[in-house]
């Protein structure tokens, strides 16, 4: 992809995928938090406050185990991909980590992480970012 | 009647499959020149006003952009106005309303809306689902490892949780659909399978194994349309359009109100419904429909958001045998996405053309029950776009 080595493809996005930085909506009467960010509230059209800190912490809504993998992920297959909701109220789709993927359950507490996603190519970018592992990580064996 | 209707005179499907021997060009090119054939009346090409092409991604499949003027040319149809549209796998039922919209507005008389995916030129199972998984938001899902599957997996699990749909629910729906097609001599599946088969399939994004998903298809579709002032120039039957609804949400499926339905297939219908009724003088009555199931919790959903079953009825209701192509509502008499192949851009125009045939009684040994009224839905990615057509004799 021609898009492996653009760096300010994932440089733009360093906050948001390092720290889970969202925007807030300025209108006082809205207040609305978006995660993704986004620029501009949909709701108002008002310009966004930049580095709203989220909460790290959430709930699995729904997941499933990914068996056919993306170009790039076939060497972490069979892993899990999750909808979570965060405390704040925002759902997110993020990778679950450090548990087998046959122990994920629905309503499962989980915690933000930041994890290596993998790069495109031998030569391409590295990106990192969050994951979630679960709430009580690191387990006791 | 109004006069202002709008009419299908015509139309042509290559059959759904593996073409290793055509390319972009030789399958849209197929669809267009047959279908022009089949104008009962016969026409002139001159007489032929403008073309509409939906595809999803040449670029990312072939390689090849700017699709519009390569379908004119393959065709023998320049200097035709020509107009690519895309909204992913919903891009064939954009073609149509496209299409549909300019002749409505009185620009043309006679158009043809077409649609063509070549999807097999990509080998390997992983790139195809990356260029599928586009669909979807590029940076805030994809990128994160959530594919096409992922997400009608995330949906289904929803699905199971909130209502208790179980997997045998979900593979009633690929059971009856490749009984269909086995009936159906374009489907790129001709054959039965067994609820076995399905249930012990190697997982693809669990809880969906391979045959709840739809196949890589290649195949190209055209309708022609005509307004109702010109149509009967062409044929003494047509089928009309008499609603088009189309309508979009959030690109990603985390940011929706509901993951267990397609918000944007509701409106879609809502609007359709609401123009047939203006034609019709009375609510359209529903008989059969060709739906969305590009996995089969896809057409669980479908026939929930059309309202033929209430919320979580839609799974027990298939098992139950109620959508077969004897039931109460025939649904996917074609054999659907999942029998029939899924050219993603080419799908919204065969599902036309199925309900064309049925309502013309033209469909051979998967004939439903005599009908007057037909209904189409076609979604581009999770449900961010979604189109949904009502059609009478």
């Amino acid at each position: 992809m021609s898009f492996e080595t653009s760096v300010p493809l994932f440089w733009r996005r360093l906050a948001s995928h390092y720290r889970l930085s969202a925007t807030r909506c300025t209108n006082a009467k809205c207040n609305q938090i978006f995660f993704p960010p986004r620029r501009f509230c949909p709701k108002c059209g008002l310009e966004t406050e930049e580095n709203v800190s989220l909460s790290a912490r959430g709930q699995v809504v729904t997941y499933t185990i990914i068996y056919t993998a993306p170009t790039g992920k076939e060497l972490q297959a069979p892993y899990c991909m999750a909808i979570i909701e965060l405390e704040d109220g925002i759902s997110i789709t993020a990778q679950i980590t450090g548990i087998d993927p046959s122990e994920v359950f629905v309503g499962m507490q989980v915690k933000v992480a930041f994890r290596k996603h993998g790069s495109f190519s031998k030569m391409g970018i590295i990106h990192y970012g969050f994951k979630f592992i679960p709430a009580d990580y690191p387990r006791k064996i | 009647m109004t006069g202002d209707r709008v009419g299908i005179i015509g139309g042509y499907m290559t059959a759904f499959g593996e073409h290793w021997e055509l390319g972009i060009r030789e399958l849209a090119a197929e669809a267009i020149i047959k279908s022009i054939r089949t104008i009962p009346k016969g026409i002139d090409k001159k007489e032929i006003e403008a073309l509409w092409v939906g595809n999803m991604s040449a670029g990312r499949f072939v390689g090849q952009e700017h699709v519009a003027a390569v379908v004119a040319d393959a065709a023998g149809l320049t200097p035709i106005p020509a107009t690519r549209v895309e909204c992913a796998c919903a891009s064939g039922g954009l073609s149509l309303r496209s299409a549909y919209l300019a002749v409505k507005s009185r620009m043309f008389d006679v158009v043809i809306a077409s649609s063509v995916e070549k999807m097999t030129d990509q080998t390997n199972a992983g790139d195809v689902t990356t260029t599928l998984a586009t669909a979807a938001d590029q940076e805030w899902e994809q990128q994160l490892g959530i594919t096409f599957p992922g997400l009608y997996a995330l949906m289904a699990r929803a699905h199971f949780q909130k209502y208790g749909t179980t997997k045998e629910h979900l593979a009633a729906a690929a059971v009856k659909n490749h009984k269909n097609a086995s009936k159906n001599p374009k489907a790129h599946f001709r054959r039965e399978i067994t609820m076995e088969q399905v249930l012990n399939a190697r997982m693809v994004a669990d809880p969906l194994g391979l045959f709840d998903c739809s196949p890589v298809s290649d195949g190209a579709a055209a309708v022609i349309l005509a307004h109702e002032s010109a149509i009967h120039k062409y044929t003494d039957a047509p089928v009309w359009i008499i609603g088009s609804g189309q309508a979009s949400d959030t690109i990603a499926l985390h940011s929706r109100r509901s993951f267990t339905h397609v918000h944007a297939a509701r409106e879609a219908k809502k609007q359709a419904f609401k123009q047939a009724q203006h034609i019709l003088g009375h609510s359209p009555q529903v008989q059969l429909a060709e739906v969305h199931d590009c996995f089969t919790i896809a057409e669980i959903m479908a026939i929930e958001d059309l309202g033929f079953f209430p919320e979580g009825e839609g799974g027990p209701a298939t098992l139950e045998g109620r959508t077969a192509i004897d039931g109460e509502i025939p649904i996917n008499p074609s054999g659907g996405l999942k029998g029939k192949g899924h050219p993603v851009g080419a799908t919204g125009i065969a599902q036309a053309l199925e309900i064309t045939y049925q309502l013309l009684c033209d469909a051979g040994e998967r004939q439903c029950a005599d009908t007057e009224v037909g209904l189409s839905h076609n979604v581009g990615g999770s449900g961010a776009t979604a189109l949904v057509h009502l059609f009478s004799r």
